[in-house]
């Protein structure tokens, strides 16, 4: 089991954030190898979507040290981060509204188009081919998610799962070596979740894309994941295995315990 | 010919990204362009050209400029008519220092000039967003007529204060000035509207269009997946900019003939973004709709009571025009935010599935 | 060189030359800076209760003059006029809520403020339609408004009297509108819209009610101020250029408060009138037009807030 994965892809290291006199993060270190899926869990308010702003560069923390592709840095630019790999979807679905499904994620194709202005101007020659190779990618990306028939329709008609799912799509056409997935199945029906746990699995195996997720759904986290680590009130309860978060038993007083005893 | 599309299959993206994928739409506009450029000309008389084609183009051509700022990358622009200024001074300067320069590339140059305007105005897009930038952008507006209403060298020490096109002819036929006929200028004007607005399609369809459209629905997301926000917009503020400046020039060198400052008020500034707001935020198609829309309604207000036979005086009319506009403004946003284009794209698709709408 | 003596020092040294001249400039920039503030005020009053970006609020200031001093030129007196500029006023700010805000009700800000501009077109053709075109003056003396002037150090320093009441009233319009806020219970459920529009509904707050409401007042705020500046100079839409002034003055003091509307009103103010006066001919003169809003973009690169804005924390 441990052999499918590579080495840390990304590492944080003491990493405290805090807004005023608010301390959002306090001292998280953990590392994600490469082709896991990592699981950030924890109860509202824990920290798990600040964690992802801080490795995306949203936020910038004001202690310690990520290192992602070997390179050490104090924090992540949220250009670099889109430009050297890291993906993400959001917990409020951030698409772009006015756009149908195929613009949308071809969006997530523009950091990998170089054409210049007079180019796209004319429209001919290689700004065109470019953008055919580009669309051949997102194509794929569409028949991959199964959303063929809504390729044309502006994302705010669609529904909140399929919105989930473009939003993937378009995080997916990034070509990520990171996937950061915030709460990815929340307010999905058991079906929608079924779909959702099988497309993160097969991007995980399919493209080898490292996956970071926060999932409230812990038999969802507990099947797909092969790390878990667990915050409370910004500081790291727990890491391990699911099953070694399952027998931890601070975490069940904290967190665990409160979804048991329903 | 029923408007239908079964039966047209897509085999390529190629041919599934063309400008018009529907067939019908493709003869139409083929249609459209070959009418205005080869029976326009021919049966138009002076006052359908003067008064209503050459300004409609000319607004045309300004909206849409403003319409990529704001209609495609959100950022709001009431200095307009300040950067039309712009264009028109740096054409008139530019075609008196070089009288042997063909005077449709000045044109073009000249928008290069208030495309630069557009980058500096552009940079307070950096920090601030919506109505912030609005006031912004204002500065433009009143700083450029101020300096080309007081600075003499602008206008070469004319005293009358103005700026008078001179004669410039092209392949021996005079374009601009008062011996150009209605017809040249007529040509000149549709020629550069055509190709700037296949330009700003193009545009609108690629990389850039979808960055422009991304930040404006919704920037952190943008900034998120690798568009870089400020860049962006600046392109934006340097592209809608060059379209005001040229349609700046060409009004004053093919419409106007002489101009003062005054004529790029504040109030052009809104006329072009009332257009832009009832031809439909976000259509190129929108722009030449809601340039058509403005431009005839004070012809309107002012003909339909002659022809109904009650005398009306032009500040009547005047005062009127500022009432209904006024008034479209509100009634378009409330019913119709995206204006005129969306109401044609509604009637399309209803004729798509006409006779069976189910 | 000598060029820049001309612009960085020389004129402080006319400044210091004539300190008379120098106090006299200041108060005419104190002066507009007032009526600067009282437009702004009216703006920031709507734009906290209904987050409205009103476009308009310049414009209703040169509405309400001319519609008081043109049903006056109709021959009705100036104690009835006043009354019903009043009404007019509110059934302007019935219809907009009616007719403009209800229908646009949680449509993006953008949207608002450009409807907004809508209804600047509106009122300056209806406002034209009905009153006529050409300027008019100011009815001072049937307000009973005193006109004359007051000088001091033999002459040197000339204050109008319009001016000081200008001044006078301005603060006990600030004055009213402090205790209307802060003790009446409409001014308490103001605040509480203000704050937050949810959950002020869901207290038993009536939303269209307060916006009526403030509309109303920035109306009269609107009113007043048309007043004073119609008495200072003469009434016709011209003005509202002059009007438009009140942008950069909320830029600089920050669209949601109102102390921030005073002291941005006064620094546009007297920072202008000292500009035109010692740097203008320099440039060419009439410098006023555009100085205010350059002031405002250099401010807004460095503290876009405005002055005492709040900073806004982004969160995805």
């Amino acid at each position: 089991m441990e052999s499918k994965f590579g080495d840390y892809l990304l590492s944080v290291d003491h990493i405290s954030l805090s807004f005023g006199g608010v301390k959002a993060l306090k001292d998280i270190s953990f590392g994600i190898r490469e082709k896991e899926v990592f699981a950030i869990i924890g109860p509202n308010g824990a920290g798990k979507t600040s964690m992802l702003n801080v490795i995306n560069g949203f936020y910038h923390p004001q202690e310690g040290e990520i290192t992602y592709k070997g390179v050490h840095r104090k924090q992540m630019k949220s250009h670099d981060a889109a430009v050297h790999g890291i993906a993400r979807t959001f917990q409020n679905v951030a698409l772009f509204k006015g756009m149908s499904t195929l613009d949308n994620i071809m969006t997530g194709r523009i950091i990998h188009m170089k054409r210049n202005l007079f180019w796209q101007a004319i429209y001919l020659g290689p700004a065109r081919k470019e953008e055919m190779a580009n669309r051949e990618y997102v194509e794929d990306i569409i028949d991959f998610l199964e959303i063929q028939a809504i390729r044309r329709t502006p994302v705010g008609r669609l529904p909140y799962g399929l919105q989930k799912r473009v939003e993937l799509g378009r995080a997916l056409a990034m070509e990520p070596d990171l996937l950061l997935l915030d709460e990815p199945m929340a307010g999905m029906n058991i079906e929608e979740k079924q779909d959702m746990c099988r497309f993160v699995l097969d991007v995980n195996d399919q493209y080898g894309t490292t996956i970071a997720l926060i999932e409230h759904d812990m038999s969802v986290v507990m099947d797909i994941s092969d790390k878990v680590v667990v915050l409370d009130y910004g500081e790291k309860l727990a890491e391990g295995t699911p099953d070694e978060i399952r027998g931890n038993q601070t975490v069940i007083d904290a967190y665990l315990g409160v979804t048991t005893a329903n | 010919m029923l408007y239908r599309e079964a039966g047209q299959f897509k085999t390529t993206y190629i041919r599934d990204q063309e400008l018009f994928p529907v067939k019908q739409d493709r003869w139409g506009i083929f249609v459209i362009i070959g009418f205005s450029f080869i029976i326009v000309p021919l049966i138009a008389n002076d006052y359908w050209l003067q008064a209503i084609l050459i300004p409609f183009l000319i607004y045309s051509l300004s909206a849409l400029g403003l319409n990529l700022l704001t209609g495609y990358a959100g950022q709001l622009s009431l200095g307009t008519g300040g950067f039309m200024a712009v264009g028109a001074y740096a054409c008139y300067k530019l075609v008196t220092v070089f009288p042997e320069t063909n005077v449709i590339i000045l044109i073009l140059i000249s928008g290069l000039f208030s495309a630069g305007i557009g980058l500096i105005f552009g940079i307070p897009s950096l920090r601030i967003k919506g109505f912030y930038l609005a006031v912004a952008t204002l500065a433009a507006q009143f700083f450029f007529e101020w300096l080309f209403g007081r600075v003499q060298w602008f206008y070469n020490y004319n005293n009358s204060g103005a700026i008078e096109v001179p004669v410039r002819n092209f392949f021996d036929i005079a374009v601009t000035g008062p011996t150009a006929t209605t017809q040249a200028r007529y040509m000149v004007v549709l020629c550069i509207v055509t190709v700037l607005a296949l330009v700003a399609v193009n545009l609108v369809r690629g990389r850039i269009g979808r960055a422009w459209m991304a930040i404006r629905d919704m920037d952190i997301a943008a900034e998120l997946i690798g568009i870089r926000p400020f860049p962006t917009k600046l392109i934006a503020f340097a592209i809608s900019s060059y379209y005001a400046g040229v349609a700046g020039a060409l009004f004053v060198f093919t419409y106007l003939g002489s101009a003062e400052v005054e004529v790029f008020d504040i109030n052009m500034s809104f006329e072009i973004l009332f257009m832009v707001i009832i031809g439909g935020l976000g259509s190129i198609s929108g722009a030449f709709l809601g340039a058509a829309f403005i431009v005839l309604i004070p012809i309107l207000i002012t003909n339909l009571p002659l022809i109904l036979g009650i005398p009306i005086n032009s500040a009547t009319v005047e005062h009127f025009n500022f009432m209904i506009l006024g008034a479209l403004i509100v009634l378009f946003l409330i019913f119709e935010p995206h204006g005129l284009a969306k109401i044609w794209s509604i009637v399309r698709e209803k004729l798509r599935a006409w006779p069976f709408p189910y | 060189m000598e060029i820049l003596t001309t612009i960085f020092i020389q004129p402080f040294f006319d400044m210091a030359a004539d300190p008379i001249l120098f106090l006299q400039v200041i108060w005419e920039g104190f002066v507009t800076g007032i009526l600067y503030s009282l437009i702004a005020l009216g703006f920031v009053l709507i734009f906290k209760a209904s987050g409205v970006f009103n476009f308009a609020q310049g414009i209703m200031v040169v509405f309400a003059a001319l519609t008081l001093v043109g049903l006056h030129e109709n021959g009705i007196p100036a104690y009835i006029a006043l009354p019903i500029t009043i009404l007019v006023m509110y059934a302007l700010a019935f219809s907009v809520e009616r007719l403009v805000l209800r229908p646009l009700v949680n449509q993006p800000d953008i949207i608002l403020f450009m409807a907004t501009i809508g209804v600047t077109f509106f009122l300056i053709g209806f406002g034209e339609f009905i009153f006529g075109g050409e300027p008019k003056m100011m009815i001072t003396e049937e307000l009973l408004l005193p006109y004359g002037s007051i000088t001091f150090f033999d002459d040197m320093l000339i204050l109008q009297e319009i001016d000081i009441a200008a001044s006078g009233i301005a603060a006990l319009a600030l004055i009213f509108l402090a205790l209307f806020l802060g003790k009446t219970k409409i001014g308490i459920a103001l605040r509480a819209v203000a704050d937050d529009n949810q959950a002020a509904l869901s207290v038993g707050v009536s939303l269209n009610t307060i916006w009526v409401l403030v509309w109303f007042i920035s109306g009269i705020i609107a009113l007043i101020t048309g007043i004073m500046w119609g008495a200072k100079s003469d009434v016709s839409f011209a003005l509202s250029i002059i009007a438009f002034k009140a942008l950069p003055v909320l830029i600089l003091g920050g669209f949601t408060s109102v102390q921030g509307a005073i002291v941005g009103g006064l620094i546009i103010g007297i920072g202008e009138k000292i500009g035109e006066f010692y740097w203008g001919d320099l440039v060419g003169g009439s410098i006023e037009s555009w100085l205010a809003y350059m002031i405002a973009l250099v401010f807004l690169l460095f503290r876009p807030q405005g002055l005492f804005g709040e900073k806004i924390i982004e969160r995805v």
